[in-house]
């Protein structure tokens, strides 16, 4: 999976492209651990993202959870295919999805 | 059927999945399935790579082979590990808030969600789950 940052002041956008599976999830967590500091407007852009499992749904809600103390977090362009996975496990309530 | 024999470990994930693909393809597996599929299959052996032999080591036998009328892939998950069978667990509640929200049981229910067919049993000393999906 492929990871692009974009920051703009107290705004970061993180593109993902590919699988977000066991394999690649530690690198989105680290990611998240790393970049989320002072971040107000947080958007994760899933237009090239493939396929989610439950490792990637559990950094999704790490996320979700520390976005919820200082600031929002956006999902935009998802796939039909993730957004059901999103319907299935209820995230599609936990999450803002554009 | 095809057969994979292989280590439980959770960096063989990539290798299991691409033995499972590649039947896919075969079949002709429209994408969509084909995702619901490998994250059952994920899921599933992640699991056994996680759970049925720690802190020991171990491996997993994965069938996969094909069923006509209706016409469905049936995927069969052989391990030699303490005995655990993954549907007993109880589904998570989908329904609560981030806060609230535990992560634990989302993989097999997603499973369970996604598949037409999931079964367990313990059989000679294995635990066989067996996934089967219309396609």
């Amino acid at each position: 999976m492929l990871i692009n940052k974009e920051v703009n002041g107290d705004s970061l956008t993180i593109a993902l492209d590919g699988r977000l599976d066991t394999t690649t999830a530690p690198q989105l967590e680290a990611e998240i651990t790393s970049s989320l500091d002072g971040v107000k407007n947080f958007v994760i852009d899933m237009e090239k993202l493939v396929y989610v499992s439950s490792a990637g749904l559990r950094v999704l809600l790490k996320a979700q959870k520390i976005m919820n103390k200082q600031g929002s977090m956006v999902i935009k362009n998802v796939s039909q295919d993730i957004k059901e996975i999103f319907e299935v496990t209820g995230f599609d309530e936990l999450l803002s999805i554009e | 059927m095809s057969v994979l024999n292989i280590d439980a470990e959770v960096s063989n994930l990539d290798k299991v999945l691409a033995f499972v693909d590649e039947k896919l393809e075969s079949y002709g597996c429209l994408p969509k399935t084909q995702m619901q599929i490998d994250i059952a299959v994920e899921e599933i052996f992640v699991n056994i790579a996680s759970y049925a032999y720690n802190p020991e080591k171990g491996s997993a036998a994965i069938s996969v082979e094909t069923q006509e009328d209706p016409l469905a892939v049936i995927i069969t998950f052989t391990d030699g590990g303490v005995p655990y069978d993954p549907l007993k667990k109880p589904d998570p509640d989908v329904t609560l808030s981030a806060e609230k929200r535990q992560i634990g049981g989302l993989g097999i229910y997603m499973v369970k969600k996604s598949m037409d067919n999931v079964t367990y049993e313990y059989k000679d000393g294995k635990n066989i789950l067996t996934i089967t999906k219309k396609f």
